[in-house]
């Protein structure tokens, strides 16, 4: 189970990390979603994987660790929060200099770009 | 009480001060003097302690952990700088009164000069050398906004920075310097120190440390090479000079030295390293003073000849010389800053401080030049003034140095070397300006004596060089003695103050200066000559390259690391994270814990699969941005299943529901944005980025297996066991969230809600037009509002904030709380949105998501500090049991208020992010009602 959990984090985290690198708005938002999945993840796993033992007082013998489940949960909520200031950030940038690149200032491509958008969409 | 007095007294007239300015320039300069006067008055009552030998300290508590106190000390070297600090200061701000302009700012030279003023008493009281260390660099700061006071001057501004550049840079040696003597001692307080010195001098780090001190105290004075600050920072105001630059700032390297002595002198390396920089600085000084055509220019080269003087008493190590140091210090206060006044009076008569054009001026105000040619004759060294005696001092102590062989001779010839140029430029400075001819071509034609009273502070400088000149005894030899002993640990040597020692060796040397330097002076034009042959190294160059060297390297630095790639920047990040996590990894390696792996069973296996099927999926089809974000919410879906498989049903809950509103939020960017991804990058580049993203991956695979198979122990057990008793609740998770760790949850609520009117405020007068299709040929549904889904989504709100309701209420005991609830309900109304549009749904749920926001906050807060008005500590809970009817026995606490607040911070911040986007399109006609959000 451990092996199995872990690389469900590896490949999270790998994938969120390819797409965190891409030049582009959109595929960088879904990286780092994805990463905040690999590390909430990894986070709630500190407190050791558990089964039926949900941390409510009576309903179980023994309890898994609440602390590292109280941290994710606000994690969770944060996460979204910041997801959507980056996507907003984002569609500002698209609506202020009409291209969705995070790869530096692109005077020269991005005519170039636009033509090719333009060829992929016929 | 009375020495921190002292010291605050005039940072307080600083801020008092501008308020006179409204009633004119008299006004503001008696004002300016009031913390002067009190701060003299507070002195007076210790000279009887000290005139016995005895400090004053009046300390208090401020880091003792840090060892920073607020202690002031009191002794004769302190009072003997105090009392030139505010006496000199008192003469400036009278001078000054006459020297600016009506239309100078002079409220801000005041409140500056003021401010310097009480930097400078904190340096010389201050009874822990942190504390020291906080106004030396105070006095730095401030001297750069009083050099650079013309600020329309560019060659004032690059005066002060130079000077700023500089001593401030000795400033961080000197901390350096500090730290390590404090580190030695085991205590900043000055008497341990001082109390201390045969440990520093033995303990291996007392080279160190000194060189990092006297770097402090070299750059202040200006000693060589760091010497050429000073005639730079001449762009000052001449008032500010005639303080800065002859009486306070300049000594306070000097003042420090003297401070110190008892804790680093008598070894070779202080003999060494202080007295060859003395010797080098005072001939260096002399030698070019006498080429300045700049009056101020000429004064400034002096004082860094007198500095290097002074340091060079101070190095030789005996105690006579300690002494003759201290008088030095008094008796060239006293003709350096009357000189500068009298020069500040020329100019300001003149309009020009060119000595070439400025000639014969005795005609024109021989009162000024009487005072002028007073002063310069005791700087040059002439009998009956101050400057002889401490000079006299001066040539018998520098042959008392007990150095092998020929090296004996060095220090009396240097000696004697400066002597005659002192006397030349002092003859220049006396018969190049007065007489000599007739002025050429002046700005200002004739000029004439100044008011009566901007003479008075120069007339009361050249009295104490007379007095002081013809009975030291009398007039300094309290004060000296007691600065003496304070600087020499309370031994003081048998010295005599009188005006002739008899016919001996030191007399000779003078005599030599005096007439080697008359005779130098009439044969000026060779020298002139001579001079202009030489390659002068202009320090002010060396320095203005230096930097600008710098500026460019960092141009260009910043300009390769930054190019505004985020990809760059992200790559640079994540090759950081991997480094710094390799290093430790490297060194303790990774393996599989004690506790070993466990079995895994089908469902969980097969959806463990499909999780990183879909993960990898999505890295490799994110060109097609819709299908990407499909493949995303699976894997979504699958984290919120194995928070419920791992026994953590709230984060499945908050997961499931977070989900949602991600994808719809992703859903809804989609709309705008293209939705496709061209491929851009080169095939180079993609396989780099795998090979990072593998490494990170198989890491952190590494990483969580390790730490998966260790023992472990928590901190839970506490929450487990107090979640009861203590919280009121059973579901721990919950009651730690608003109860145990309620403080952070506040803040995390701020954030969410800080987030949310950020995305208002960027997307509030943004409009933006979808794209006409997908980019991939499909055109947009015209059945903007399904039937069925609208027929659906109206029952199923009423049906879903119940559900909400009851997941909210029963958060402390059992799954749910305030997060999920919120997002639940943040669902059902988006839903809502989704089906039936902005416009209806609007009109039907006309709320303003700030507002909710808003209220959230208050409610959590409000929760929070009710328990202060119960003594108890903020956001502590309250509960108890009511019975309800039909319900039965039903627990309430103040916690649920705060989760209240939660729940409302959660539904306004989702909905409005929401909203906003939605609202961006041209197309939506919510759009035109505007506030309706």
């Amino acid at each position: 189970m451990e092996l199995l959990f872990a690389l469900v984090i590896g490949a999270l985290t790998a994938s969120g990390v390819y797409l965190l690198l891409r030049a582009r708005t959109f595929p960088v938002i879904m990286g780092l979603t994805l990463l905040s999945y690999g590390v909430n993840l990894f986070l709630f796993a500190s407190g050791r994987l558990a089964t039926g033992q949900q941390p409510v007082i009576g309903t179980t013998t023994s309890y898994s660790d609440p602390l590292p489940q109280a941290l994710v949960l606000t994690a969770i909520v944060i996460g979204f929060a910041m997801t959507a200031f980056l996507v907003v950030l984002s569609l500002r940038n698209l609506a202020d200099n009409e291209n969705d690149h995070v790869d530096g200032p692109r005077e020269e491509i991005l005519p170039e770009s636009k033509q090719e958008q333009e060829a992929s969409s016929k | 009480m009375s020495l921190p007095l002292v010291v605050l007294l005039p940072f307080l007239g600083a801020i008092a001060a501008p308020l006179f300015a409204q009633g004119g320039r008299t006004a503001i300069a008696i004002a300016s003097s009031v913390p002067a006067l009190i701060a003299l008055a507070a002195l007076f009552p210790h000279w009887s302690v000290l005139s016995a030998g005895g400090t004053v300290l009046h300390a208090y508590e401020w880091l003792p952990a840090l060892g920073i106190s607020f202690s002031f000390r009191l002794d004769g070297l302190a009072l003997l700088f105090a009392l030139l600090i505010l006496v000199i200061g008192l003469l400036v701000i009278v001078y000054s009164h006459y020297y600016l302009s009506a239309k100078e700012n002079v409220a801000k030279f005041y409140s500056l000069l003021l401010c310097f003023k009480g930097s400078m008493l904190g340096i010389v009281l201050s009874g822990n050398l942190l504390l020291m260390l906080i106004f030396w660099e105070l006095t730095s700061l401030t001297s750069f906004l009083l050099i650079s006071f013309w600020t329309h001057k560019q060659d004032a501004r690059r005066g002060a920075r130079m000077a700023l550049a500089i001593t401030g840079g000795g400033g961080l040696a000197l901390m350096a310097g500090i730290l390590l003597i404090g580190n030695i001692v085991g205590s900043f307080e000055l008497d341990d120190v001082l109390a201390a010195g045969d440990q520093i001098k033995a303990h291996a780090l007392y080279p160190v440390a000194l060189t990092l001190i006297l770097l402090g105290a070299f750059t202040k004075s200006a000693q060589f090479p760091f010497h050429f600050w000073l005639p730079h920072a001449m762009q000052a105001p001449t008032p500010i000079s005639a303080y800065l630059h002859s009486a306070t700032m300049v000594k306070a390297g000097i003042f420090l030295m003297a401070r110190l002595y008892p804790a680093l002198a008598g070894t070779e390396q202080w003999f060494y390293m202080v007295s060859f920089t003395g010797m080098a600085t005072l001939l260096l000084g002399a030698y070019i003073a006498m080429f300045k055509h700049d009056l101020k220019g000429l004064l400034a080269y002096s004082t860094v000849s007198h500095l290097g003087l002074i340091t060079l008493l101070l190095g030789m190590g005996t105690q006579l010389a300690a002494v003759a140091a201290i008088f030095h210090v008094i008796n060239h206060a006293t003709f350096k800053a009357s000189l500068f006044m009298a020069a500040g009076i020329i100019d300001h008569e003149t309009g020009t401080r060119d000595m070439r054009r400025i000639n014969g001026l005795w005609r024109y105000m021989p009162h000024t030049a009487t005072l002028a040619m007073v002063a310069a004759s005791s700087m040059a060294g002439v009998p009956l003034l101050n400057g002889f005696l401490s000079k006299e001092m001066f040539f018998a102590e520098s042959l008392q140095l007990n150095l092998p062989g020929l090296w004996a001779w060095i220090p009396p010839i240097v000696a004697t070397l400066a002597g005659i140029f002192a006397v030349a430029y002092s003859a220049r400075f006396v018969h190049d300006v007065f007489f000599n001819g007739k002025p050429v071509d002046l700005p200002k034609f004739p000029p004439h004596e100044p008011p009566r009273y901007m003479k008075f502070p120069v007339e009361i400088l050249v009295f104490a060089c007379i007095m002081v000149g013809v009975f030291p005894t009398i007039s300094v030899g309290p004060l000296l003695y007691s600065a003496a002993s304070a600087t020499l640990g309370g031994e003081v040597p048998d010295y005599q103050l009188a005006i002739l020692h008899g016919f001996n060796l030191p007399l000779l040397m003078s005599f030599l200066a005096f007439f080697g330097g008359l005779l130098m002076y009439t044969q000026r034009q060779r020298f002139f000559d001579f001079h202009a042959q030489l390659r002068e190294v202009d320090g002010k160059a060396v320095f203005e390259f230096g930097v600008s060297k710098i500026e460019d390297m960092a141009h260009r630095f910043t300009g390769w690391l930054e190019n505004g790639s985020l990809q760059r920047y992200a790559m640079l990040l994540v090759i950081s994270v991997i480094a710094v996590a390799v290093m430790p990894l490297a060194e303790n390696g990774l393996y599989i814990g004690e506790n070993g792996l466990s079995a895994v069973d089908w469902p969980t296996g097969i959806a463990a699969g499909v999780l990183i099927i879909s993960a990898l999926a999505t890295a490799r089809w994110h060109r097609e941005r819709f299908y990407a974000l499909v493949l995303l919410s699976v894997v979504g879906l699958i984290v919120a299943l194995a928070f419920a498989r791992f026994s953590a049903p709230d984060l499945a809950m908050t997961q499931l529901s977070v989900e949602v509103v991600t994808i719809v939020l992703l859903m809804l960017a989609l709309y705008y944005m293209p939705s496709w991804t061209p491929v851009e990058s080169s095939k180079g580049r993609r396989s780099r980025d795998l090979l990072i993203a593998l490494a990170v991956g198989v890491g952190m695979t590494l990483i969580t297996l390790a730490m998966l198979t260790q023992p472990f122990s928590s901190i839970s057990e506490f929450f487990l066991e107090n979640s009861k008793p203590g919280g009121g609740g059973t579901n721990v998770v919950n009651v730690i969230l608003v109860d145990f760790r309620g403080f952070d949850t506040l803040g995390e609520i701020t954030v969410l809600a800080i987030a949310a009117l950020g995305i208002y405020a960027m997307l509030k007068d943004t409009a933006l037009t979808p794209p006409p299709g997908d980019g991939l040929g499909h055109a947009w549904t015209r059945d903007n509002y399904p039937l069925m889904l609208r027929q659906v989504a109206r029952p199923m709100l009423p049906l879903a904030l119940m559900v909400s309701a009851y997941i909210f209420l029963r958060g402390h005991n059992l799954p749910g709380g305030g997060f999920i609830a919120g997002l639940i309900t943040s669902v059902a109304l988006i839903l809502q949105y989704i089906a039936s549009g902005m416009v209806w749904t609007q009109d039907r749920i006309p709320l303003r998501y700030h507002n909710v926001i808003g209220l959230g906050l208050l409610f959590a807060t409000i929760a929070g500090a009710g328990s202060l008005a119960y003594g108890y500590p903020f956001l502590t809970t309250a509960f108890g049991y009511i019975t309800w009817p039909f319900v039965g026995k039903f627990e309430v606490a103040s916690a649920l208020v705060f989760d209240l607040g939660v729940y409302l911070a959660v539904i306004g911040a989702t909905l409005l992010a929401l909203v906003s986007i939605g609202r961006l399109s041209p197309h939506s006609a919510i759009k035109s009602k505007g506030e309706g959000v």
